[in-house]
């Protein structure tokens, strides 16, 4: 297996409602890794793109040929993604396995979604897609029902009283809120306040509008190549050093391990011991907190804190920039968006530009590791990568 | 290999209040949804079995945000049961007032009291039955 980096990455935007396609909004995405790397677009080899609903978003299945061809591409290899939530995540993943294995030197992967084209309640339906249609969602669960189901496990298996994991779920997302507003890229620029996510109205009990990610129009994409490519690209390769990924049945066939999330488990240990590092060199992670709860449950499940724990080390602020870990400085899935085929391309994107230097009143000093997370449905699938300083 | 219970003989049993299920020759494990390899052991040699309903509310929520399709549902209960045969099963639970359900009912022991049928919609393949449980 050769060495393999991340030589360029670009993001848009993140937005609610917006006018421009999938395929354009990946275009501005490539064109910025491509520009960094000083590369021409025809020197692209192959297209690995995370896309979730195009079908229902844009009536657009198939996106990756003509994104190809947009790009100027067409005639080489590409693959569409559909991971749910961590669609773009296996398709960086798969990125690295191909040119780590000699195939490819320089492919481009990520992964771009118009969800908010769809409006609340069809976007609601075909997220629950993402859930187990024969013995899921007859029964009229949606997906913060899911993982409003995890958060009363969650307080009970750890025997939390409610209202101490609510104001714990808060303050989650209040430190989401105040990075997001510090990232020009984020969807949401604004602050939330203790009253405001107090006030704001229950979706599916005991989870309130304050504990949900938005639906989200964005996309995001990474130059990944050998690193004997990249020296002609940058001088700042960011290095994939470890990748992990499994997958688990529905929700109720993960029972008695519940409200941990065995699939994360699984692939974190790929990506540590593929790194040879552990939770304690990470310095920085954007991990998948599309509703709060699910942050806590991530921070656990990769070994940052004991289980149980993670909210009272939110509180006490040792997942803000500066404590033990910093917890996703982009503002998250909650404040940054959720464009759910572009999420897993996202956090990398941010991960290499802190582990650059390059994001302002967000920057995490000195971070030299990073880690993201990305997980699909309700654990159906979770994609780890772990990231380091090349240079 | 051989499938011995299908999707379709599943749901038309949940349909008429009966609750299938397989369980393993091998290592004893039991499913309350149709499967080719048993989730415990990697075994094939699965047999069907009639699951008795009864159970115990491991988690709940209460849904106000509903999916296009079903809004004139919310507020409604969906819990997951533990069957005393060992499987989770997601369904709905009558007999507590949405408002009222709180973690008092995490727990609680229940029985299967009926079942009832999402209709489906464009997205779906046809109809699908769900339980309705009721506190013992």
């Amino acid at each position: 297996m050769r060495k393999v980096v991340i030589a360029g990455a670009g993001m848009t935007r993140f937005t609610g409602k917006q006018p421009r396609t999938a395929i354009e909004l990946f275009g501005d995405a490539a064109s910025e890794a491509i520009n960094e790397c000083g590369i021409k677009p025809k020197q692209v080899q192959a297209l690995f793109m995370g896309n979730f609903m195009g079908d229902f978003e844009e009536g657009q299945a198939h996106v990756q040929a003509f994104t190809a061809d947009y790009l100027g591409l067409a005639g080489i290899p590409a693959n569409r993604y559909e991971n749910a939530c961590a669609s773009a995540s296996a398709a960086i993943r798969d990125a690295f396995i191909w040119v780590a294995s000699g195939q490819f030197d320089i492919v481009l992967a990520g992964g771009a979604e118009c969800a908010t084209k769809m409006g609340t309640p069809l976007a609601t339906r075909t997220f629950a897609m993402a859930s187990d249609s024969r013995y899921e969602y007859a029964a009229g669960v949606t997906f913060p029902g899911v993982f409003a189901m995890l958060a009363h496990l969650y307080a009970k298996r750890y025997d939390i009283p409610l209202e101490t994991l609510k104001n714990q779920l808060y303050q989650v997302s209040i430190n989401s809120h105040y990075y997001g507003a510090r990232n020009p890229k984020a969807q949401f620029h604004k602050e939330l306040t203790l009253e405001d996510a107090r006030k704001s109205p229950v979706v599916a009990s005991p989870l309130q509008l304050a504990d949900c990610c938005p639906f989200t129009d964005g996309a995001a994409a990474l130059i990944i190549a050998s690193e004997e490519a990249a020296r002609k690209m940058t001088k700042k390769p960011v290095v994939i050093a470890g990748v992990g990924q499994a997958s688990a049945g529905n929700l109720l066939s993960q029972k008695e391990f519940l409200p941990r999330i065995r699939s994360r488990e699984l692939a974190a240990e790929q990506s540590y011991k593929m790194s040879g590092l552990g939770p304690k060199d990470i310095g920085v992670v954007e991990l998948h907190d599309c509703f709060s709860i699910a942050a806590l449950i991530a921070l656990e499940g990769l070994g940052f804190f004991p289980y149980g724990t993670s909210g009272r080390a939110v509180e006490k602020g040792e997942t803000k920039i500066g404590g033990k870990i910093a917890l996703n400085p982009s503002g998250g899935l909650k404040a940054k968006g959720h464009p759910v085929g572009a999420t897993g391309a996202a956090q990398a994107y941010e991960i290499v530009r802190q582990l650059r230097g390059e994001c302002g009143e967000r920057q995490v000093e000195g971070a030299r590791v990073g880690m993201t997370d990305t997980l699909g449905g309700d654990g159906g699938t979770l994609c780890n990568m772990i990231l380091r300083r090349g240079w | 290999m051989e499938a011995k219970l299908t999707f379709k003989e599943y749901n038309e049993n949940l349909k008429q209040g009966r609750l299938s299920g397989l369980k393993c020759s091998g290592c004893g494990e039991v499913s309350a949804q149709p499967r080719l390899i048993c989730a415990g052991c990697g075994g094939s040699q699965l047999e069907t079995m009639e699951l008795k309903g009864g159970g115990a509310i491991q988690t709940f929520t209460v849904n106000f945000v509903a999916a296009e399709g079903r809004e004139s549902e919310v507020p409604y209960i969906v819990v997951i049961v533990e069957l005393d045969e060992g499987p989770w099963i997601m369904g709905n639970l009558a007999g507590v007032k949405p408002e009222e359900a709180s973690m008092d009912i995490m727990g609680r022991k229940v029985r299967l009291e009926s079942t009832t049928v999402f209709a489906g919609d464009k997205y779906s393949a046809g109809e699908i039955a769900r339980p309705v449980f009721s506190l013992v």
